[in-house]
């Protein structure tokens, strides 16, 4: 039974007589209540509230290697190559090496950054119109005008558009892997719906070191 | 003259109160929480404005930031019967107290040949141990074939309860397997890339990248 606290309850009594002892009503809680905030607290600190949040990304398939397969033909296209010390590259359109038979100049490396004046203003710019496609759309669906549904599938198809940006990720043996969903971030806040992360190429390894070792 | 006693006020509070909510919160945190799993390692997932959840049913791969990789699958069922494979294509014994050890861990990284003696060690022990990850490499590939013994398991088991599902006209509540990669912000993109590029052999292309929700890390 619990002990119950009566200090000198039953005390200073006549001799002889013995009564029966009444019971103080009120039982020492201290010893529970210590318990039950220690239990508190270990529970409070070893809990995790916040399930861990992902980032859902595909990845190309291997060719096979008697299959020749030619890189698709990309209209709006930027490649980015990621490097040491949280630097950044890229460049439009495709590889040109210097000396091209047409005649185009050949390709330059530009430095960017992962401030919302570097990367984030270079991809909201070339993904203009697939941007500002989706928020019209999101307007109508604010409105009602369109189900959910549809709107979902007509965004993908604005993030598929041909005038929508294709991205190329690239990054060497430097970079981290912070740097790598930094940038899948900022595509997928940009609506850039096609990205693609593929190996690096010979004539880009020569052109970042150029740059890089300067 | 008589003497005028003060009351003396009693010094004990009631408490009641105070322990009745004590042990509501008690009580509330018990039932919510679902604990931190103890991990080999401390890895600090970068930070993304992500706020999809990580599903229920995984297989997950951790990379720390020297790039080794550690291995994990959520489904218990699944799990022993990946362990159950992997031991028999390695000719490896466990007994049971050890299998039972292996069950409570969430994620691992050693070489089999070196799990019995892992499992018998105590959790400080474990901490210390010098281990280089689960071996990937093309002559000692055990990631891919964890990887690929734990997809078709988890698959198995996520097609049995369908099927049960089914035919009891049950709700089927539970779902796909999904592939989860958990690695650290210093981690080198290399190394996931490897671990990325173990999944693409066995023809897995979908995974999740599990990121913490826009940790102050961003946008410096």
């Amino acid at each position: 039974m619990a002990e119950i606290a009566e200090e000198g309850g039953g005390g200073g009594h006549g001799k002889g007589k013995k009564r029966g002892k009444k019971h103080s009503a009120r039982i020492d809680m201290t010893p529970m209540v210590d318990l039950a905030f220690l239990l508190l607290t270990f529970f409070v600190l070893t809990s995790t509230f916040s399930k861990p949040k992902t980032m859902e990304i595909n990845y190309p398939a291997k060719p096979e290697p008697n299959e020749n397969v030619k890189p698709p033909e990309v209209k709006n296209g930027l490649t980015l190559i990621l490097t040491k010390d949280n630097r950044i590259f890229y460049y439009k359109g495709e590889f040109i090496l210097p000396n091209d038979p047409k005649g185009r100049p050949a390709t330059q490396l530009e430095e960017t950054d992962f401030s919302t004046n570097g990367l984030h203003k270079i991809l909201t710019e070339l993904n203009k119109s697939a941007i500002d496609e989706i928020n019209q759309l999101s307007e109508k669906a604010k409105k009602k005008e369109i189900a959910d549904s549809t709107f979902k599938r007509l965004v993908m198809e604005a993030k598929g558009k041909k005038e929508a940006l294709t991205v190329l990720i690239k990054t060497d043996d430097q970079a981290t892997y912070k740097n790598f969903i930094d940038v899948v971030d900022e595509l997928n806040l940009a609506m850039v719906g096609k990205y693609v992360t593929v190996d690096m190429m010979p004539q880009e390894y020569e052109l970042l070191k150029q740059k890089t070792g300067q | 003259m008589p003497k005028v006693s003060l009351k003396k006020p009693s010094p004990s509070l009631d408490m009641t109160p105070m322990v009745d909510l004590a042990f509501l919160l008690v009580t509330f945190f018990m039932l919510t929480a679902s604990f931190r799993e103890a991990e080999p390692v401390v890895i600090d997932p970068p930070g993304s404005h992500s706020d999809k959840l990580l599903p229920e049913n995984y297989i997950l791969v951790n990379i720390d930031a020297l790039g080794r990789p550690f291995f994990g699958i959520s489904n218990n069922q699944a799990k022993e019967k990946t362990l159950g494979r992997m031991l028999q294509k390695y000719n490896i014994q466990l007994t049971e107290k050890q299998k039972k050890e292996f069950m409570k861990l969430s994620v691992f990284g050693v070489d089999i040949k070196q799990l019995p003696q892992y499992l018998e060690m105590s959790d400080a022990e474990r901490q210390k141990f010098k281990t280089a990850g689960i071996p990937n490499d093309s002559l000692n590939p055990q990631l891919k074939e964890w990887i690929l013994y734990a997809a078709q398991e988890a698959n198995a088991v996520y097609l049995e309860a369908k099927e049960k599902a089914k035919e009891k006209k049950q709700d089927f509540k539970m779902e796909k397997p999904r592939y989860a990669i958990k690695a650290d912000q210093k981690t080198k993109y290399i190394a996931v890339k490897k671990v990325i590029d173990t999944f693409t052999d066995i023809k897995i292309y979908r995974f999740n990248l599990i990121t913490s929700y826009e940790g102050g890390s961003k946008k410096e």
